[in-house]
């Protein structure tokens, strides 16, 4: 057994990645996430690892330094919270167009705008439909418990690396803020320069002579290699989506509905199906852990097993629900419920939502 | 005197001068005249007789030097608009032992990436900087950068740059200068030999900090010319860059091994 | 006396014809061709090659680097 903790979310996420063996992180403070760069910066990484910690001047500026270091092969990650994610936009669309391995993480608040620091499921859409410009996806893991929020580092960047994409782990101001015990994994060592100019031959460390040089970037003037490229991506995207969907079912083998929900709200609807079952209702959970992958096939699957309705509970007016609408696809009543700026809904709201939208009409 | 032929001089063992192996054979993609092409190939001159091409990583910007990948025939990575200066930290930070320069234009380093570039510059970063300042927005067609000078005719200046209400022309370089991560800060040219001269003898002095890891940032500035976007010939852009261009952006150093050059 | 002699050979293909390099010529020893390359460019050549000295003026200021100098004594 790992060595077990209590610890915040944050914390979490900032000690996986000293001991996911990441060669940097690249922050800038924003509430509810600073705990990520505090820890780092508290932790001394450079002497337990060797991982460079670096402030940037904004999160425009922080995760270009990702795209550089992610460029030169290095294992390195970011981290904001919604406002500083829309910055990022620029950058994640570049380290999508030029294939680069990163893991980021967004602890959500509510927007718009400056919106508040209280947790949100908002940027939902921004995170699974692209959120830069041009055709391109990241796979976003959605933790639910701060054991996940440490989990996920190592797992993206298993993924980020096998697919040369970015991995966002969506959390939200209620999983960042939360202190829970914590099973940490083993240090895992970082990778030498020499195993980095090896194994990743796509990486810029320095043209030898007589070789070809590298080159990263998004850019081609001509348009037919440019669709090209861009029918690269789509492989790669539909490939994850056939081997990457991951998820979990909760008392769905009996279950008439479902509720479909992600990290915060996923948890509260757990207490929903219990308050539910002790009414007779019988209402399971469908936990997405991958956003993007979307279980698209394994909802139609329920579907054919006569799920009668969906009720879509996340934390903003509607987002993941019109995925769950596309993956049913009349195949049953779907319907959203959800608090939003801010609130977090109770377990009794959702199952008011549940009685009132799906069973009751 | 016996008669020489050109056949007598053009021999393999009389060769004094040819283009670096660092530079591709693509044909470059600027203006004719354009100095971008000189600054890239003084730049690659220093790097190969640095013995540095395994060790290098360029950061190619937005603007007409996007393609700077195609021409410099090392490792580079395409930035950004204006990130070049986070890019390069990004990959310094992590091989503190490779060689990391930007090559950035005027609109990408002193406008859209100005926090980046004075944030680099501040942090010390132990890169180099190379600023091609033509006063102009060339890939884009012409329009105001924020070193076009003051009644500049442009694209977007049609009628000239009226510093009241489009702002002053930015001296980003002797702003970055006063900056303590600055160790080397000079303004050059390429218009002429004698100023390639010195622009390269510079480049090398960058260069050449970075290697022996200098405590801070070294910073290039070349004005150069855009015949087209200033709409001249290449000959008379140089003549124009020298009677306009210089008395604004005047050559020379302005900080060497991090101390301020006093001014005459 | 030894006296040091020049000659440059212009890539004429990849010549742009922006003339930076004739007034770099301390010689006058290059100008534009009337004929054109094969984009329309009135390429560099040596139009009075009996001046080059080899000083390289020419190759250092030319932005395309499509110049080659050869320099010798005789």
């Amino acid at each position: 057994m790992g060595e077990l903790r209590l610890m915040k979310g944050n914390e979490a996420l900032a000690e996986a990645a000293i001991r996911a063996g990441v060669d940097a992180y690249f922050g800038y403070p924003i509430t509810p996430q600073s705990e990520v760069i505090e820890y780092l910066m508290a932790e001394k990484p450079e002497e337990r690892t060797g991982m460079v910690v670096l402030q940037a001047e904004s999160e425009l500026a922080a995760i270009n330094m990702v795209y550089g270091a992610a460029g030169a092969g290095k294992k390195v990650m970011t981290s904001s919270s919604s406002p500083g994610v829309s910055l990022k936009q620029e950058g994640l669309s570049y380290i999508a167009g030029a294939e680069l391995p990163c893991v980021y993480a967004n602890v959500v608040r509510g927007g718009p705008g400056l919106g508040t620091i209280q947790p949100s499921q908002a940027d939902y859409f921004q995170s699974v439909k692209g959120g830069g410009h041009g055709d391109y996806k990241q796979i976003v893991l959605a933790p639910a418990s701060v054991q996940e929020m440490a989990d996920f580092v190592k797992l993206g960047f298993e993924l980020a690396f096998q697919y040369r994409i970015a991995v966002l782990i969506l959390s939200d101001g209620v999983i960042g803020q939360m202190m829970e015990k914590v099973e940490l994994f083993e240090q895992m060592p970082r990778m030498s320069d020499d195993e980095i100019a090896e194994k990743y031959p796509w990486a810029v460390t320095g043209k030898k002579k007589g070789a070809e040089r590298t080159i990263i970037t998004s850019l081609d003037l001509d348009s037919r290699k440019m669709e090209e490229h861009n029918h690269h991506l789509q492989r790669k995207y539909a490939e994850i989506i056939d081997k990457e969907v991951r998820y979990e079912l909760i008392q769905c083998d009996d279950a008439e509905y479902i509720i479909v929900a992600y990290g915060s709200s996923a948890r509260i609807a757990q207490k929903t199906i219990q308050l539910a079952r002790e009414k007779g209702i019988k209402v399971g959970l469908l936990r997405l852990i991958t956003l993007f992958p979307f279980p698209n096939v394994q909802i139609q699957e329920l579907c054919k097993r006569g799920i009668k309705g969906w009720l879509a509970v996340e934390m903003s007016a509607g987002q993941m629900v019109e995925d769950v609408m596309l993956a049913v696809n009349g195949n049953g009543k779907v319907a959203h419920y959800g608090r939003y700026g801010g609130i977090v809904h109770t377990p009794e709201e959702v199952l008011q939502a549940l009685e009132e939208k799906i069973i009751g009409e | 005197m016996s008669t020489i032929t050109l056949e007598d001089i053009i021999k393999p063992e009389n060769l004094v001068y040819k283009k670096t192996e660092l530079l591709t054979d693509n044909v470059m993609s600027y203006c004719p005249g354009c100095g971008h092409g000189t600054a890239h190939r003084i730049t690659m001159e220093v790097i190969e007789e640095f013995d540095l091409e395994e060790k290098t990583i360029g950061i190619a910007p937005v603007g007409c030097s996007v393609l700077a990948y195609e021409f410099m025939n090392i490792d580079m990575i395409q930035a950004a608009h204006g990130r070049a200066p986070a890019v390069a930290t990004g990959i310094k930070r992590v091989y503190p032992n490779k060689i990391v320069f930007s090559y950035q234009g005027d609109g990408d380093l002193a406008a859209i990436g100005t926090a980046e570039t004075i944030h680099a510059c501040n942090r010390g970063e132990r890169i180099v900087i190379i600023f091609i300042n033509n006063g102009i927005y060339g890939m884009t067609g012409g329009q105001m950068a924020p070193t076009t000078l003051p009644g500049m005719i442009s694209s977007t200046s049609p009628y000239g740059r009226v510093v009241e209400s489009m702002g002053n022309p930015l001296k980003i370089t002797e702003l970055v200068a006063q900056l303590p991560g600055t160790y080397f800060v000079t303004r050059q040219a390429v218009h002429t030999p004698a100023a390639v001269r010195r622009t390269k003898r510079a480049i090398k002095k960058a260069f050449e900090n970075q290697l022996t890891n200098k405590p801070g940032l070294s910073f290039v500035e070349i004005v150069s010319n855009c015949n087209s976007g200033w709409k001249m010939t290449p000959v008379d852009s140089n003549i124009w860059m020298e009677e306009n261009m210089f008395p604004y952006y005047p050559l020379g150093d302005i900080k060497v091994d991090g101390e301020l050059v006093k001014q005459k | 006396m030894a006296k040091i002699v020049g000659a440059i050979v212009v890539d004429e293909q990849k010549c742009k014809g922006c003339g930076i390099c004739v007034p770099a010529c301390p010689f006058a020893v290059i100008e534009l061709s009337e004929e054109v390359n094969g984009k329309g460019y009135h390429f560099a050549y040596m139009h009075y090659p009996e001046g080059c000295t080899g000083c390289m003026n020419c190759a250092i200021v030319c932005p395309d680097g499509v110049i080659t100098v050869y320099r010798t004594k005789v």
